[in-house]
């Protein structure tokens, strides 16, 4: 855990008092809308179908149980005793009034929560890996570098009235949990040669209108310079980037029209004239902020202890835990997920009553930690292997141990046409009744690793590109249809997935996806061929073959 | 439209010139940048104060040759939410060295203040009179920054460090 | 949101209300005829000519204080002239979610 030390808090509440105050001049009408509107997104206030939504940061995806309870307290007090988890480490109310929410703010302010930039044309909540720190094999923990990144990018001076909205994402592990290349900046933490820490830089990713995969702009940016090397970006960004047509404003586009080649040596250039200045991160500094991150007293405990072995006879408890227990980086630990894709469910809900469960699970069995990841799941990193029997038995009450993590129902989901203003179709109850209908747990092992990610609409929220299957909401003569793509992946093999053929109506879309998960049962050619690999080696022919034939 | 400068509302003592207006022969003015352009030497010659108002689409590198001759620089908010001044700003101030008077024109707002003055804004031709009665007041919204600029306030991560430092030599 | 300038073009096909959320908690409004917002869609002024339309749009954009984001929606009347919302977007505006928020 980052404890935050007394200036974090004063900022925040300072950001707290700032906000009060705006939300006074527009209840007085001193503000017109047109002038707040730009205040309230820099603060997450959102203006949707049915009331104002409000997304509060989870930076680098940590949460204390204490955090996590006020969360449930602002659901509960403020809102309608639920929130949904984003893909983007945040958590979104959706029915809170303007009038109350510095009231919100300012009790979350007092466990360290803010909601600044969370929305607008700025610098967003800096993401990570959900198991950063815990992950076996990392490079170092990233939310180390996440943290220098936040405080930094935190009400910049220069950065705050950018072209569009920007997302920076940090991995530090081979395998990337944290969808890099779908950011505007994607880190990925490695060590260079000579044994330093450092970045590989990546820019212009990015999903919605037009989607990019980012592109490698510096191979290895030392840990030093990654603050001086993300402000030349930023500057080069600010000023170029264009103004004119907001589909075009983000960076992805900048890098495209001018090129990568260009653009790095505008970076370069941009770069050379800073790389000595006040922003040169030395060891003093970068150690004052690892020393505030604290790591658990763990134990010394045996890799199989005997609650584990007898645990296994029971064939319910080892589903979940070859499902939803993965590798920890000590000897004795587990990192386990929490799926918030019950069947039926709406994809990353999770109501005040399994919050504060979640907490006090947390303090038992996580020392009092909780990680939130872009999958719209949650987990508890920090689980001693003996107690894993115990928790799932808690986890599985509360309705937080279905054994779909990874799997076809482990669905990504934007709220969609029941909530946002910029949706064209529903995108949850699509989820809902793909849960339905791969409900057995035994199929849905069968079928394997597959992920199914839904937008309703073309903003892409859902990261429907990058879903091994795709589905897209789109408006046709006031009917909802949509667009089904798929082979797209969001890893460190990132790449946009394929349409397959014309938009299908909503109440037709469960049989397609059916139909394509036959036709892969079908045609992969080992149980272990992954989905996504099948559509890889086969193209997307033998699959569209199978969902148009009949229809 | 006031202008506050040193923290104050005040007069302005600069007239703005406009394109093919007749430059009068004393006094301060602030001009069009391609009017500037045109015959630089002309305008800083003059008998008083010379300025310029800057597009927030032109590299303030044109500007360079002048710096120490002109006594205000005017950046240009078309709206507050174009930020693009604020990168000219830091440039003049932090790169070049420009030590005289900069300006935010445009749409100048209240919720900008902080952000401005960080980035070396010290003179703002306010849109709205409440909002410049209100300067004093809003520049104490925040008393921590994390972000080193031109400004002199000290960061969050340099307060740290100091702390850091008198901790382990009163030990 | 598609905004009330962008629908200055827009000819309205049937009958129509203005709506908009509640500036100080957000809640789904009407337009009235008596120059007012209510949370109740049979209140709504309806409006069925294209001038009226953006004459009710433009009363109520001028109300920023009370409502933010007015824009003209379809209505259907039923029989016994009952309103109901045109389309998809505007059912859910006046009826909430179409889903269930537990699992089912």
């Amino acid at each position: 855990m980052y404890a935050y030390d007394e200036l974090d808090r004063t900022l925040i509440n300072e950001r707290v008092s700032e906000f009060r105050d705006q939300v006074k001049r527009r209840l007085s009408g001193e503000l017109t809308e047109d002038e707040f509107k730009m205040l309230r997104l820099q603060n997450g206030v959102y203006l949707q179908l049915h009331a104002y939504m409000f997304r509060v940061a989870i930076p680098y995806g940590t949460l204390s149980s204490k955090q996590l309870r006020r969360l449930a307290h602002v659901a509960r007090r403020y809102d309608r005793g639920y929130g949904h988890f984003t893909t983007r480490q945040n958590i979104q109310f959706n029915w809170i009034k303007l009038a109350e929410l510095p009231d919100a703010l300012s009790d979350l302010a007092e466990v360290g929560i803010h909601a600044m930039q969370t929305s607008g044309n700025n610098m967003r909540n800096v993401t990570s890996d959900q198991w950063a720190g815990v992950a076996p094999g990392e490079v170092e923990d990233p939310r180390i570098w996440s943290e220098i990144l936040r405080q930094h990018t935190t009400l910049h001076p220069e950065f705050s009235f950018l072209p569009r909205k920007f997302k920076i994402a940090i991995t530090a592990s081979e395998h990337d949990r944290a969808a890099i290349k779908i950011h505007d900046i994607g880190l990925r933490l490695h060590k260079n040669a000579d044994g330093e820490t450092g970045f590989e830089v990546l820019v212009g990713g990015g999903l919605g209108r037009t989607p990019f995969i980012a592109k490698t702009i510096k191979p290895f940016v030392h840990g030093r310079d990654i603050l001086s090397y993300v402000e030349a970006i930023l500057r080069v960004y600010n000023q170029y980037g264009r103004r004119d047509n907001i589909y075009k404003a983000r960076i992805k586009i900048l890098v495209h029209e001018l090129g990568i080649e260009k653009f790095a040596r505008e970076v370069d250039e941009e770069w050379r004239q800073m790389s000595d200045s006040a922003l040169t991160l030395d060891h003093s500094v970068i150690d004052e902020v690892r020393s505030r991150f604290s790591y658990p007293a763990y134990e010394k405990l045996p890799h199989m202890p005997d609650e584990l072995k007898q645990a296994a006879h029971d064939p319910l408890f080892e589903r979940w835990r070859k499902n939803s227990v993965a590798p920890h980086k000590v000897q004795g630990y587990s990192i386990v997920t929490l799926s918030l894709k019950p069947v039926g469910g709406p994809p990353g809900d999770a109501t005040a009553d399994q919050m504060d469960a979640v907490a006090d699970l947390a303090d038992k069995y996580s020392f009092g930690e909780i990680r939130v990841g872009h999958e719209q799941n949650l987990a508890l990193p920090h689980v001693a292997k003996r107690d894993l029997p115990q928790l799932w038995k808690a986890l599985d009450r509360l309705g937080l141990a279905t054994p779909n993590v990874n799997l076809v129902t482990d669905i990504i989901a934007c709220p969609g046409l029941d909530y946002c203003s910029l949706a064209n179709a529903r995108s949850i109850p699509i989820a809902q009744e793909l849960t339905r209908r791969f409900a057995n747990h035994d199929t849905a092992d069968m079928i394997g690793r597959l992920h199914i990610n839904i937008s309703g609409c073309i903003n892409a929220c859902g990261h429907h590109h990058v879903g091994h299957i795709g589905i897209l909401g789109v408006e046709k003569n006031g009917e909802e249809f949509y667009q089904i793509t798929i082979g797209g992946r969001a890893d460190e093999n990132a790449q946009m997935g394929v349409l397959i053929g014309p938009a299908v109506p909503y109440a037709e879309v469960a049989d397609v996806i059916e139909d394509i998960v036959e036709a892969y049962l079908a045609l992969r050619d080992r149980p272990e061929e992954l989905f996504v690999d099948t559509v890889k080696r086969l193209g997307v022919e033998p699959f569209k073959e199978r969902v148009y034939a009949t229809r | 439209m006031p202008l506050v400068k040193n923290g104050r509302i005040t007069t302005d003592l600069f007239v703005h010139v406009a394109d093919g207006a007749e430059l009068p022969g004393d006094g301060a003015v602030l001009v069009p940048a391609a009017r500037f352009l045109e015959d630089p030497e002309a305008i800083l010659k003059r008998a008083g104060k010379a300025g310029v108002i800057w597009p927030n689409n032109r590299a303030v590198d044109d500007l360079v040759p002048y710096l120490d001759r002109l006594a205000a620089i005017a950046l240009v908010f078309p709206t507050f939410r174009d930020g693009r001044a604020y990168s000219q700003a830091r440039l003049l101030r932090e790169r070049h060295g420009y030590d005289g008077e900069l300006r935010a024109t445009g749409q100048v707002l209240r919720d900008q203040f902080v952000f401005m003055s960080r980035a070396g804004f010290d003179a703002f031709e306010v849109k709205k009179n409440a909002d410049a009665d209100a300067f004093a007041e809003t520049m104490k919204r925040y008393s921590v920054f994390y972000q080193p600029t031109g400004d002199g306030r000290v960061t969050a991560l340099n307060r740290r460090m100091q702390l850091r430092h008198s901790e382990s030599a009163g030990q | 949101m598609t905004s009330p300038l962008e629908q200055k073009k827009i000819r309205i096909m049937g009958p129509s209300v203005v709506t908009a959320n509640r500036t100080w908690d957000g809640a789904v409004v009407y337009r009235t005829s008596e120059q007012g917002w209510s949370t109740v869609l049979s209140d709504a002024a309806i409006v069925s000519t294209s001038d009226d339309a953006r004459a009710l749009l433009a009363e109520s954009v001028a109300d920023d204080v009370g409502a933010v984001g007015a824009y003209i929606a379809p209505v259907e009347i039923k029989e016994g002239g009952v309103i109901k919302p045109g389309n998809l977007r505007e059912h859910i505006r006046s009826k909430g979610l179409t889903i269930d928020l537990l699992p089912a």
